[in-house]
């Protein structure tokens, strides 16, 4: 970096046009609405805003979301996991079209994917409908919230821990064959160890998703207050209530929880590439 | 299951036990990603098509349901380039000078993947919406944003802004700059250089983006919610009219919407598999 110089010297054109233009552009877009809220909502008088904050409809709205989120973040690294495993340790028919399926949450519209789950999962669906003989609701209850979270998350680990168990194979493969030892060992001793930072990373980009998530959950949560009903959807009914300092009151809180999630994220990132000395996920 | 062991990468004879983990590592994950994938997959079929085809090609053309097809159109014919010509711009002036604050600029694009598409939607009302900075002025002026296609665009580009930026970014740093400097010392312009070296370089990086940002513009639910309104035949996108539909129980035309739009995840998924294949492996 050139000392005492903003942009270090190049031969090549257009530094002026294309920062001006991003910086303008994430400025306008971005940066000024993200301002008019937090300003907004610090405007709320210091006491007020807390009590909007800790409210008894806000906190069990901050319950479900970061716990479903939660539980339904650790049921993808586990499955996560062996889906990826299986994608990169074994050859099988259909491998590439499993392969290419993992993104389909990202593809698929989240309110396609909510009203399928709710449809799916409903008593009268075809999978609610067998559940519900083993006596589990899952559609308007809070497992509900879960299914649409594990949906949302999937891709998030899957495609952390690939890349992690592709590097982790050769050094698997030599270690196995030197100790002679069986899978499971091989297993704790050296593949969880090497692609844990990787999982980590799946774990929190899923969690960070599944708070914010909206359209895939309100369909099958059945949205009752203190019940079913996730922080985003709260902060719609507070809006179409004119409640503008109880929407920007909790649209802040949720800024401030991304922008932990983003250090988080960094953290484990980091913690992941000391850990190895290499990348880990993406 | 001779057949299926020669399909062991290794090649080599697996132990009883590696077989067995095998088994059911595989039985697991189909079953997950069945369950997961392919039965929400196979209900918006199963439902749209319940009362057959002649009721799902009416449903399709339902006024109501074509204006939000035009909407959803329209948005995606705004908003994708400009989030093309942004991302362009942006992994330009990253990915090829070195500036001071170039990694808060980077995590600052990245910032609408980590904030709820509801909050996307919640910001834009406090700077246009009737109580928001710029209320009075636009209502002097006659002009409506909220509630009004302007801020369906807007919030829209909120959400997608980062995707062909992420994807050129890390490529154009990857690919360097020794060609575009060549050009440039043997006297060509900065478009042609432009035109000409970067963009064959970077195109199938660009259209992998431009795929990915089109796929969550015409898809995007949760922050075009909060600014549509809900107006019939007027600020409806697609994933908007399966909503008001569904909720209706008129569950064959919600599902005849969501029908068309799992066929263009669909599309998205081979379009992007197809490039991924083009662009060579390491390209993704």
């Amino acid at each position: 970096m050139a000392g005492g110089r903003f942009v270090s010297s190049s031969p090549l054109p257009g530094f002026g046009l294309t920062f001006g233009f991003t910086t303008f552009f994430l400025s306008a877009v971005i940066l000024l609405p993200l301002a008019a809220m937090v300003i907004r909502a610090l405007g709320i008088p210091f006491s007020d805003l807390i009590d909007m904050l800790l409210d008894e409809r806000a906190v069990a709205s901050y319950r479900l979301s970061f716990g479903a989120a939660a539980v339904a973040a650790a049921i993808n690294a586990v499955f996560g996991f062996i889906v990826a495993w299986s994608l990169v340790r074994y050859d099988f028919p259909g491998r590439r079209l499993l392969d290419t399926m993992i993104d389909l949450p990202f593809a698929l519209p989240t309110a396609v994917s909510g009203i399928a789950l709710a449809t799916v999962f409903s008593p009268t669906g075809w999978l609610g409908q067998k559940l519900a003989l083993a006596g589990i609701q899952v559609a308007y209850t809070w497992l509900g919230v879960v299914v649409a979270l594990v949906l949302i998350g999937l891709p998030f680990v899957v495609r952390s821990v690939q890349p992690a168990l592709i590097e982790v194979r050769k050094e698997l493969e030599d270690a196995a064959e030197s100790l002679g030892a069986g899978g499971f060992h091989v297993f704790r001793r050296i593949i969880l160890p090497t692609v844990l930072p990787a999982l980590a990373t799946g774990f929190t980009l899923a969690f960070a998703r599944g708070i914010g998530e909206y359209g895939s959950v309100v369909f099958i949560s059945g949205n009752l207050p203190f019940k079913t009903e996730i922080t985003p959807l709260l902060i719609v009914i507070k809006l179409e209530q004119y409640d503008y300092d109880g929407a920007a009151a909790l649209g802040f809180f949720m800024l401030a929880m991304s922008f932990v999630m983003l250090f988080a994220i960094n953290l484990v990132q980091g913690w992941g590439q000391r850990r190895l000395g290499i990348g880990a996920g993406r | 299951m001779a057949a299926v062991e020669s399909w062991s990468p290794e090649g080599r004879r697996m132990t009883p036990g590696a077989k067995l983990a095998r088994t059911v590592m595989l039985f697991v994950s189909c079953a997950f990603l069945g369950l997961l994938l392919l039965a929400p997959l196979g209900a918006v079929l199963v439902q749209a098509l319940a009362k057959g085809f002649g009721a799902w090609f009416e449903a399709l053309h339902d006024p109501d349901t074509i204006s939000s097809i035009k909407l959803t159109l329209l948005t995606a014919a705004i908003v994708v380039p400009a989030n093309t010509i942004f991302g362009i711009c942006a992994a330009w002036a990253i990915a090829r000078f070195e500036f001071r604050g170039k990694s808060l600029l980077v995590t600052l694009i990245d910032l609408p993947f980590a904030v709820s598409p509801v909050i996307a939607g919640l910001v834009l009302v406090f700077l246009f919406g009737v109580h928001g900075w710029f209320g009075e002025w636009l209502l002097d002026h006659d002009i409506s944003i909220i509630f009004a296609v302007p801020g369906i665009v807007i919030a829209t580009i909120f959400i997608s802004f980062p995707y062909v930026a992420r994807e050129l970014i890390p490529l154009m740093q990857q690919q360097g700059s020794d060609e575009e400097v060549a050009a440039l010392s043997l006297g060509a312009g900065p478009w042609t250089t432009f035109l000409r070296i970067t963009l064959p370089k970077i195109k199938w990086g660009l259209l992998y983006g431009v795929i990915l940002c089109n796929s969550r513009v015409m898809g995007e639910f949760g922050a075009v919610s909060v600014v549509s309104g809900h107006v019939r035949g007027m600020t409806n996108t697609m994933p908007l009219q399966v909503e008001i539909l569904y909720n209706e129980y008129n569950f064959v035309a919600a599902f005849a919407v969501a029908s068309l739009l799992a066929m263009l995840a669909i599309l998205t998924l081979v379009a992007k598999t197809l490039v991924e294949w083009r662009s060579g492996p390491g390209g993704h």
